[in-house]
């Protein structure tokens, strides 16, 4: 099979958007073993100690970002959590301005500001991912009341776990998106765990779909494993929300091969659990349906080139500089030394 | 000129910006079809119209957030919180989410949000509805706060806050929405949030107040006038709060007074009481005073919330003491 045109850390993060929006599932493949790739070395980086604070990875999860990025226009506001890394590859940010964030290096998309758990590039609808549970599921609402107020078309899409069901903020977004018929995605990544509590110890339901009800809202189980469910059921809620049917939720079951966060071993898991989930591997399943004579290999053939082209990034990346003292009041208030205004 | 109460100047105020800016939206609870608990709102649904003028449920954390979101995405919302201790249930979207998203995003996002809420004692709403609580949100840099002392004031805030491209809380004193003041909102300055108004001009003490107290100090101030000249300074925006006008005052009058309505423990006056003493420690020639409320809930009775707050007598005999005897009494509820 042929692969995809190389995806370099310097293509810019609209160019990087709409190779997945072109519909080739080759280049969601692609942006899926990046992601691995990239969440691998950030694990790496983070033993060695060179990654402050923390980090959330998320393998085993890279369809629903990829599916959601290849559907979802390049203006439709996307907020998302704290494990944010392949959620801002997958909508177009370079790995070079990724990693350089997590790493807190001036490179970063935010020059080091944010950090791992506030990843943000506006040019592709990134908004800052929010490391509050559920905090951005209010503020998605928001963002779509801003267009249904302009009539402006565009769609929000509040991606949040499925811990964040169970605070305050969900039904207070929930029922208000619903009330006013705001064109917003409400869609949960269910990887069954909030921190290291299993969802049936913490949640009154199995689905969190199934909540949907309360709010006279659709709600949709999909298998977050297959990129092709996820992407259909997304395509299907925005444009729903697109034309003034209002909000839909959609609960993505999905798995993190790894803890929560910085070294979590994930001991709490009962045995079996994770061999079960990989393989169910979702770059996997994507490459056997692509080219299903050799789904190996062509997973290969992929990883050999992010690892190579992943070195260069990190190497790239440590050899840049770190922020200066003033950065850190460059963006307290508007005109800040140095804050150019964008214009919203 | 005309007559405005202050419910009516905040009303005037929002429709101004509302048709000069078709992203200025107002949410809150009742504020569209019954025009505000207050009535600082009314007749702007009927004038702007459901899109721009909603009513919410009781649902604050949904209010602020969708106001942070929609402000992210270019608009100017002005969400109402009917009492300022319901920002208590919501405090995450304004403390940690407004205030940080031009910051964590290096600028890329920009939250131009009005959060008004009505604040203070002295309407017998008891001990959860009459804090003013300026102080739980003076730690955190990224938002802007301010309090009106009158019509005229809360004009002018309300009017700098929408167009001010950071997020700004205004706290307004619930006792005051009747108050009524004469002004020409059509030649009323704008400037920008963070300049103190001089009440009155004087060079025997500087007293720094905000809010209804501006009003309390202005009134001691008249009582005291024939032996002493009271430089009153109305802070008006606390966050950031004029440094450089209170500075300047007290190098010139040598005593400083902070009246203010919240406990004593933390509440702005510390602040303002410690910049002084940084900057101007020389000239000072009597210690610095603050008049505060005691560190107790706000009661209800209608005696004891009279006791509760500063009151013009006292504020006049703590000017009198200050400048005479360059010493104040303690405060009534400490042990002589």
């Amino acid at each position: 099979m042929e692969t995809p045109e190389r995806q370099g850390p310097t293509q810019n993060a609209r160019e990087r958007r709409a190779l997945l929006r072109s519909g080739d599932l080759r280049h969601a493949l692609d942006r899926m073993m990046e992601i691995r790739v990239l969440e691998e070395q950030v694990q790496k980086l983070f033993l060695k100690g060179l990654i402050p604070g923390t980090t959330h990875t998320c393998q085993g999860q890279e369809a629903v970002c990829v599916a959601v990025a290849s559907v979802a226009g390049v203006n439709d506001p996307v907020l998302c959590t704290y494990r944010g890394h392949g959620w801002a590859l997958a909508l177009g940010a370079p790995a070079a301005s990724v990693l350089g964030e997590i790493m807190g290096k001036s490179v970063g998309c935010t020059g080091g500001l944010g950090g791992s758990m506030h990843l943000s590039d506006r040019s592709v609808g990134l908004w800052p991912t929010i490391a509050i549970v559920g905090a951005q599921l209010p503020i998605a609402v928001g963002a779509a009341l801003a267009s249904q107020t302009r009539s402006d078309g565009t769609v929000a899409i509040a991606v949040f776990g499925d811990g964040a069901a169970n605070i305050g903020a969900f039904h207070e977004a929930l029922n208000l998106a619903s009330l006013w018929s705001l064109p917003v995605v409400f869609l949960c990544e269910n990887n069954f765990y909030g921190e290291y509590s299993r969802i049936d110890r913490t949640t009154s339901v199995a689905d969190i779909a199934s909540r949907a009800a309360a709010y006279n809202m659709p709600g949709i189980v999909v298998d977050g494993q297959v990129l092709a469910d996820v992407r259909q059921a997304v395509q299907a809620a925005i444009d729903r929300a697109r034309t003034g049917g209002g909000p839909t939720l959609i609960e993505a079951k999905t798995y993190r091969f790894v803890g929560h966060s910085r070294a979590d071993p994930a001991k709490y898991r009962p045995a079996g659990e994770l061999e079960g989930w990989l393989a169910r591997d979702p770059i996997r399943l994507l490459a056997a349906a692509i080219h299903p004579e050799a789904p190996d290999e062509l997973m290969a053939t992929l990883r050999n080139r992010w690892e190579a082209t992943m070195a260069e990034v990190v190497d790239s990346v440590l050899a840049s500089p770190e922020p200066v003292e003033q950065d850190m009041f460059r963006h307290v208030y508007a005109g800040g030394s140095g804050e150019a205004e964008v214009s919203t | 000129m005309a007559e405005l109460r202050m419910n009516q100047a905040i009303r005037e105020a929002l429709a101004h910006e509302m048709r000069a800016d078709p992203s200025v939206v107002v949410l809150g609870e009742d504020v569209a079809a019954a025009g505000g608990v207050f009535k600082a709102t009314e007749g702007l649904l009927e004038e702007f119209g459901p899109l721009r003028v909603r009513d919410t449920p009781i649902s604050e954390t949904a209010i602020l957030g969708a106001a942070v979101g929609a402000a992210m995405a270019g608009m100017r919302p002005v969400a109402e919180i009917m009492f300022v201790e319901f920002l208590g249930v919501a405090l995450d979207q304004i403390a940690t989410q407004a205030a940080k998203m031009r910051y964590l995003s290096a600028g890329q996002f920009t939250v131009p949000l009005v959060v008004r809420a009505s604040a203070g004692a002295g309407l017998g709403f008891g001990a959860q509805h009459s804090q003013t609580l300026e102080t739980w949100l003076l730690n955190t840099p990224g938002l802007k706060v301010a309090s009106p002392s009158g019509p005229l004031s809360a004009y002018r805030l309300l009017r700098n806050a929408i167009r001010d491209p950071d997020p700004v809380i205004i706290l307004e004193p619930r006792a005051l929405y009747g108050v009524r003041e004469d002004f020409d909102p059509a030649s009323v300055d704008l400037d920008r949030l963070g300049v103190a108004r001089r009440v009155r001009e004087g060079d025997a003490v500087t007293v720094v107040a905000l809010g209804q107290m501006v009003r309390v100090a202005a009134s001691a101030a008249d009582l005291v006038a024939d032996n002493w000249s009271v430089d009153l300074l109305d802070l008006e925006t606390i966050l950031p709060w004029d440094r450089d006008r209170v500075v300047e005052s007290v190098k010139r009058t040598g005593r400083l007074i902070v009246v203010e309505e919240n406990p004593r423990t933390g509440g702005w006056g510390t602040e303002v009481v410690a910049h002084v003493a940084e900057k101007a420690w020389s000239s000072l020639v009597a210690p610095p005073v603050r008049i505060t409320c005691p560190d107790a809930p706000v009661p209800f009775s209608a005696k004891l919330e009279r006791r509760y707050l500063p009151s013009l007598e006292w504020v006049a005999q703590q000017i009198e003491a200050l400048c005479t005897a360059g010493r104040v009494l303690a405060p009534w509820w400490e042990p002589l």
